[in-house]
């Protein structure tokens, strides 16, 4: 499933990550990330935000986060909450 | 070469020299010579005032690679480093050394003089803002040197650091040197970071925004070690002088630290009368010192002293009571520069009163509890305090190596994640202050206690606090945030750290 409307989930504040999703062009999810621990878990988050989109079945997306230093759990329920207010799931 | 605690050094560092490894944390403690002075009596005029400056910088015959010191009891409202590293860049001055108490963000345009030449080394106590960043960076030509607060006065004491010209910003002087900072728009409480500067420099400059007829009683620093004065429009910013309001915390996590800390102290037996204590400014450190005083109210009991940087909450303690006397080596809001004008038991302490190794006693050997922060501990319990988790300069020991040598149990009190960086590690990303001298952690997910410290092991476990080996914390951590990718360094040694002995404990390396 594709995100046709933008929409946003979480703050940008020290232990929590703002997500802003908007629709992509192409058939592929694409993420921006900026992260006070991109050096450290970088990877990580991205792969969390990439599992949690395929959990609900999106497969095209463009997601744009700033972290703060959230825990996996938070970026899930961040990620979750912004396909819902797109009206995805 | 690998030091004691196996950290990797370089046997010479270009811009430093050879490199003495730690050995332990008591293994250099003692003897050193003091160096001698050389002083020249001056009967030729009744006023020590200058016209600018650069009138100053002159007569002290200021040249290309002289070291000139600073203090920071103007901690981020500080004029007086820029104002001066202006002007000895004007007059065409290069290759200096500044050799500061500790650096703020204030100090930004420090960094233009590291980039073209004028600065090219720094020591420090602590370094936080645009400098440590460009440090980090190697803007720097010389690597700096991470100093502590004792540390710093055994080095000037001994002539290890020589300072050529010592710059003193001073609240209020009068004509012919003498110095408080008690009184004047930039008024900062205690001039207690300058004591050996005055002392050992060749040339002692006041620099000053309130010059007041002669004598400036109560006089902290004394005519007789002082060459010339300077008056200014401001030496500060009081804004940036003192900190905001230091509040105790409303954070659940950390008043829990808090609290498991001041239950630690209980266990330890060390709640009696003539109890001595340091806490820091922090909301969590503030906190501890709440739910102390709590206890000391409940089994009615006096305690001889509290020490470190004064905050309103100590005052409140010492006029209440709980303490017969404060030991101030930095006033952190106006409440303690009120007290100190009016309490003769808020005592002074200079910096080698307060932590030096190699001095007859220092405050710290007499505090049976320190509270501690950390950015990051060890298995092996050393804290780093002086980088960040992303390697970069933002800190330094200040006060912190002397206080957990000295202290009979020195505390540590940090989250134990923040921002998704596990603060337990398997190894510190730099060792400010070493294991051995750290004897607790408490942290909002349990309590570690130094192996070393089988006796205060015994009285944690017996008074039923939730105490895990630090190898449970870290697991407890890692499970939650990951296991974090390591930061990559280069080659280049941009920051030394010594311990107070004047040893390497380790280095930084560029970003």
């Amino acid at each position: 499933m594709r995100i046709t409307k933008s929409s946003e989930a979480g703050k940008q504040e020290a232990n929590d990550i703002f997500i802003w999703l908007e629709p992509n062009e192409k058939e592929e999810i694409e993420i921006k990330l900026e992260s006070v621990v991109k050096l450290q878990f970088g990877k990580q988050i991205e792969k969390v935000i990439r599992e949690t989109l395929a959990k609900l079945g999106v497969t095209s997306a463009s997601v744009t986060a700033w972290d703060g230093g959230a825990l996996d759990y938070a970026i899930r329920a961040r990620v979750e909450t912004a396909v819902r207010r797109a009206g995805e799931v | 070469m690998r030091n004691v605690l196996g950290r990797e050094l370089p046997e010479r560092i270009a811009g430093y020299g050879e490199v003495r490894p730690f050995a332990g944390a008591f293994a250099h403690a003692g003897e050193i010579n003091r160096k001698a002075v050389k002083v020249k009596g001056d009967w030729s005029s009744p006023n020590k005032v200058l016209n600018s400056l650069g009138e100053a910088l002159e007569k002290c015959g200021l040249k290309d690679g002289m070291t000139v010191s600073f203090h920071h009891h103007l901690r981020n409202g500080d004029y007086v480093l820029n104002m001066v590293l202006d002007e000895i860049a004007r007059q065409g001055i290069k290759d200096i050394k500044v050799a500061a108490s500790s650096i703020f963000p204030i100090h930004q345009p420090l960094v233009r003089h590291m980039e073209n030449g004028v600065v090219t080394g720094l020591y420090a106590g602590y370094i936080s803002g645009p400098v440590g960043e460009a440090v980090s960076q190697g803007v720097l030509k010389n690597p700096v040197v991470m100093q502590t607060h004792g540390g710093r006065a055994r080095a000037i004491e001994s002539g290890e650091l020589h300072i050529d010209v010592a710059f003193i910003a001073a609240p209020t002087c009068d004509e012919y040197g003498n110095m408080n900072g008690l009184e004047g728009p930039s008024a900062c409480g205690v001039l207690t970071y300058p004591a050996a500067d005055a002392e050992y420099a060749d040339k002692v400059i006041a620099v000053t925004d309130n010059l007041v007829l002669y004598p400036a009683c109560p006089i902290e620093i004394t005519q007789e070690q002082v060459d010339y004065v300077v008056e200014v429009d401001s030496i500060g910013d009081s804004a940036g002088i003192v900190s905001g309001t230091t509040r105790i915390t409303s954070d659940p996590a950390g008043l829990k630290i808090a609290e498991s800390a001041a239950q630690v102290i209980k266990a330890s037996g060390l709640l009696m009368d003539g109890f001595s204590f340091q806490t820091g400014a922090g909301g969590t450190s503030l906190a501890v010192a709440a739910y102390v005083k709590e206890m000391m109210k409940e089994k009615n009991i006096q305690g001889s002293f509290a020490a470190g940087g004064i905050t309103e909450y100590m005052v409140e303690m010492l006029e209440e009571g709980f303490f017969r006397t404060l030991f101030d080596g930095q006033c952190f809001d106006l409440k303690a520069v009120e007290s100190l004008r009016k309490n003769k038991n808020h005592q002074r302490m200079s910096m080698s009163m307060y932590g030096n190794p190699c001095n007859k006693g220092a405050v710290v050997n007499k505090l049976d509890v320190m509270i501690l922060g950390a950015t990051e501990v060890d298995l092996d319990f050393n804290v780093n305090v002086t980088t960040n988790s992303n390697g970069l300069l933002m800190g330094g020991s200040g006060g912190h190596s002397d206080t957990a040598a000295g202290a009979t149990l020195a505390v540590v009190v940090t989250k134990l994640i923040r921002k998704r960086f596990p603060i337990v590690v398997d190894s510190v990303t730099t060792v400010t202050t070493p294991g051995e001298t750290v004897d607790v952690l408490v942290t909002e997910r349990g309590i570690a206690v130094n192996p070393l410290r089988q006796d205060v092991l015994e009285k944690v476990k017996k008074a039923g606090l939730p105490v895990k080996t630090i190898e449970e914390l870290k697991e407890i951590a890692e499970k939650l945030t990951g296991v974090p990718e390591k930061v990559e360094f280069k080659d280049k040694v941009v920051a030394v750290i010594e311990y107070r002995d004047g040893t390497v404990i380790d280095v930084v390396r560029q970003l």
